[in-house]
């Protein structure tokens, strides 16, 4: 191989701490060992190994993930069902817990700290070492002037050494030529960002082991107790417990939406606002707080988060015996921007037969041919609910899990008895006198995130720290500058003045002719 | 609160005008490419090349980089006379939508690309002004930036509205500021990259016709794409960053692999190989270039190809 003049300088007076490029294996268990950990260590294999990084998370950033989108995942395996188990065998719907994803990001860490700590004790002995001799041919250096002159070469050189001096160079004299080198903070800041991503390491594994989050629902009018019964979806960290839980608890009392009013915006919604009553502790004192979709709730490490809301509608269902058998409100789940909600009524209790209920609450009701009864405003102006009842067997002690949201009238011993549109008030007397349901009306629930994560002020603060470490890194430049001073044959003092950079950015040209502007203004 | 309907409508012309402006701009400059003056550009490459070659001195090549930059033709200086006049009016356009609504002007994807596309041409008129070898890009740059509002203006046109409860935040401001002027620089390094692999062809082969002799040489061009880049980067970090800081705020976790993040991620993985293959043997200058591009390409499916195809919690309410 050959190398470029520049290429020869370098390798003699390195700039860098960067790994040297492997050679071959020496023979032996530990010749090979040591090479093959060099190979890991190498640059190439770094970024060989950040390139494998970003394709390993393509995948995840085209097809639906289960973490972030469950029922994208299923309706993507149903729509593909050859493709879809494939892949799904593969983890492409998990990528970012998968082994190969680990993987991948071990081996990067681990060649990472193998490539820091040398660099650092290389970068810590370059820092207190004095500038490296003056190459014999200046000439070859990237940049190279030179001038003759009758002072004498002592005087120049101590000139010089103190111009230097003054630009805040490193500076040390040797016999004949003075050394300068400058912007040792370049390699430091490096080497900053880089140690600092494996501390950011430290702090995204914190959170995923020690913390928590989970996601509630909360009608007004009813509270919230952050243990892990309460939640609809909870997901802790492996060493998180459950008395890790922070015992606050809140009441939501009120939950406020505004919607734009007008324009082609209409129905846009504008604010969300949860009026909450707050304990921090069950024996501390309640106080009020306003939650907002980017103003949470702080108690402790646990932050409450509002990301969602909809309607409740409140019934009262009485049994063909004529027993109030069912009196509250149930939360419904929103279909569309405009809140057209959908819910179940499951009464149990109710005698002879249990009754069932598949409904449709409408914020703002309307009819119309094509899309049948639908929600024209997300708040309720006119509010409507619409009712298909049933009775027979709800199937609930069959011991098959339900949800909640839905009635699957499909294998159960239900009888479908009618349909009926209600307004706040109204009543629809079931056929055959199986009982009655009453509209009393609505409430609204918020659903609350709750998280807690105790690595995210040292991910945050890993992060500021390689934040600054790389704008050290990017922005400053080392370079080197020597002046030498020789008496030519003929008694006149031959000056050379010439300068090596890092990075070809920056003005090394303009930095050599100033000391040489410097050397000769006298 | 209420949207002022008389800025609005002020911005709209505004941003008509300054598409009308960088048409003519956009025409100067191909003028120029047509019949503009031949600049020295290729000479002084010669003698780079030979200098190299004979190993001997190097000092001319730090020299020839250093002379002075190759005489504009007059197409050309009407062209930046022109874009400059374009972008105060496109600066016009995008302050006044911010005031009608009382907001950052960047709530949907029509005022990001409107926005986006500002940066664009301020980080090259910047470029220019801080006497940087960019000027015969100018055609590169007001193409792109004309597109930009072309797709704008029609496609993805929103009408001046309040913005929707989770943009509602300080953390808007910064994370989407950092982000569109991370579009600017990324957009005018991946400029750079792209002429720069041309260039670095023509040079060897000698094709390229007059476009070659009016761009810089081959060096000049992968200096200014790694100035551009090395900048961005940092600035694309404390976007992501705010962003997770945002998403700590608004959703309770700073890091959920959405789509935006993901490729926000993968973005800065692949500019980072670009910045790490810069100091690797064997992969400077073209396949350094090829990565730039590459990370330039996952900038641009995370804004468009994101927002239009995946689904995720990144709102941009108005599409
Ligand atoms: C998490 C993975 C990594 C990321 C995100 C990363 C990122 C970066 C970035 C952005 C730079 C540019 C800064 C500059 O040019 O000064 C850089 C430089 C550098 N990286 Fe990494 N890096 C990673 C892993 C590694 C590993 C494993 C090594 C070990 C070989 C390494 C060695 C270097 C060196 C030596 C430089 C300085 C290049 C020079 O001499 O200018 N990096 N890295």
């Amino acid at each position: 191989m050959t190398t470029t003049p520049e290429e020869e300088v370098l390798e003699t007076t390195t700039l860098s701490t960067q790994p040297a490029p492997v050679r071959e294996p020496s023979l032996g268990v530990v010749g090979m060992m040591r090479w093959g950990w060099r190979q890991l260590t190498s640059m190439r294999t770094a970024l060989f190994l950040l390139f494998l990084l970003a394709l390993a998370a393509v995948p995840g950033g085209i097809l639906p993930q289960r973490g972030q989108n469950p029922i994208g995942v299923r309706a993507w395996i149903e729509d593909n069902p050859t493709l879809g188990p494939l892949l799904d065998r593969l983890s492409l719907f998990d990528v970012y817990a998968a082994p190969w994803f680990a993987a991948t990001y071990l081996l990067l860490l681990l060649s990472l700290a193998g490539c820091v700590l040398p660099r650092t004790r290389m970068h810590w002995r370059a820092m207190r070492a004095k500038p490296p001799l003056t190459p014999r041919n200046l000439s070859r250096l990237p940049v190279h002037r030179s001038y003759a002159t009758d002072d004498a070469p002592a005087d120049v050189l101590e000139q010089a050494r103190s111009f230097l001096q003054d630009e805040r160079y490193r500076v040390n004299a040797y016999d004949g030529s003075v050394a300068a080198e400058k912007g040792y903070l370049r390699e430091t800041g490096n080497l900053v960002f880089h140690a600092a991503l494996l501390v950011l390491l430290v702090g995204v594994g914190m959170g995923s082991l020690l913390g928590m989050s989970g996601s509630a629902l909360v009608i007004e009018g009813t509270g919230f107790a952050n243990t892990p019964a309460r939640f609809d979806v909870l997901e802790t960290g492996r060493m998180y417990g459950d008395d890790d839980f922070d015992p606050l608890s809140f009441q939501l009392e009120e939950f406020r939406a505004t919607y734009e009013e007008s324009g082609a915006k209409r129905g846009e919604p504008r604010t969300f606002e949860a009026d909450l009553v707050v304990r921090d502790t069950p024996d501390a004192a309640e106080r009020l707080v306003t939650v907002k979709v980017n103003d949470p709730l702080v108690v402790g490490g646990t932050k409450v988060f509002l990301t969602g809301h909809g309607y409740a509608p409140r019934f009262t269902v009485t049994d063909g015996n004529g027993d109030v058998v069912l009196s509250e409100a149930i939360p419904f789940l929103p279909q569309d921007g405009n809140f057209s909600s959908e819910g179940v009524v499951k009464v149990p209790d109710a005698r002879p037969d249990q009754l069932g209920f598949r409904a449709l609450f409408l914020p703002t009701a309307a009819v119309t041919e094509d899309l049948g009864p639908h929600s024209t405003f997300p708040a309720p102006i006119d509010p409507a609910v619409f009712l298909a009842s049933f009775r027979g067997d709800l199937g609930l002690d069959s011991g098959r899990p339900q949800s909640v949201y839905s009635l699957d009238a499909e294998g159960l011993d239900l009888e479908q008895l009618g349909l009926k549109a209600l307004r706040v008030g109204e009543t629809y007397e079931l056929e055959d006198g199986a009982g009655s349901i009453t509209f009393d009306g609505w409430e609204e629930f918020a659903t609350f995130q709750v998280a807690e994560d105790p690595g995210k002020e040292l991910a945050l603060w890993s992060i500021v720290v390689a934040l600054a470490g790389l704008l050290l890194s990017l922005g400053i430049r080392r370079r080197r500058l020597w002046v030498k001073a020789t008496t030519a044959d003929d008694g006149a003092t031959v000056v050379e003045v010439a300068g090596l950079a890092r990075t070809e950015a920056g003005d090394l040209d303009g930095e050599v002719e100033a000391v040489v502007t410097a050397l000769r203004k006298e | 609160m209420a949207v002022n309907e008389t800025l609005a409508t002020v911005s709209n012309d505004l941003v008509y005008s300054a598409m009308a402006i960088y048409a003519g701009a956009f025409v100067a400059f191909s003028a120029e490419l047509a019949f503009g003056a031949r600049s020295s550009a290729r000479p002084a490459l010669h003698t780079e090349a030979a200098a190299t070659a004979s190993g001997a001195a190097v000092r001319t090549l730090s020299q020839a980089t250093t002379q002075a930059p190759p005489k504009q033709s007059r197409f050309g200086r009407i062209g930046v006379a022109l874009t400059v006049l374009a972008f105060a009016l496109h600066l016009g356009a995008v302050v006044t939508r911010g005031l009608s609504v009382q907001r950052v002007p960047w709530g949907n994807m029509y005022e990001f690309s409107l926005t986006a596309g500002l940066a664009v041409t301020g980080v090259w008129l910047v470029l220019l002004w801080r006497g940087r070898d960019v000027r015969s890009l100018g055609l590169f740059v007001v193409g792109p930036v004309l597109l930009t509002l072309g797709l704008a203006v029609t496609v993805l046109y929103a009408d001046a509205a309040e913005l929707i409860p989770a943009l509602k935040s300080t953390w808007l401001v910064i994370h989407v500021s950092a982000a569109v002027l991370c579009a600017g620089v990324f957009s005018v390094g991946a400029t750079a990259s792209l002429l720069y692999l041309m260039q670095s062809r023509w040079e060897r082969t000698g094709g390229g016709g007059r476009l070659a002799t009016l761009l810089p040489t081959s060096a000049s061009l992968d200096r200014t794409a790694y100035r551009t880049n090395a900048f961005a980067f940092p600035l694309w970090t404390f976007a992501v960053v705010a962003g997770a800081i945002w998403a700590e705020n608004a959703w309770g976790r700073y890091w959920g692999w959405d789509p935006k993040e993901t490729w926000a991620f993968i973005t800065w993985v692949v500019y980072a190989c670009y910045l790490h293959a810069r100091a690797t043997a064997g992969w400077k200058g073209r396949r350094a270039a090829w990565i730039a591009l590459a990370g330039f390409g996952c900038f641009l499916f995370n804004y468009f190809g994101v927002n239009i195809f995946l689904t995720g919690l990144h709102s941009y309410n108005g599409l």
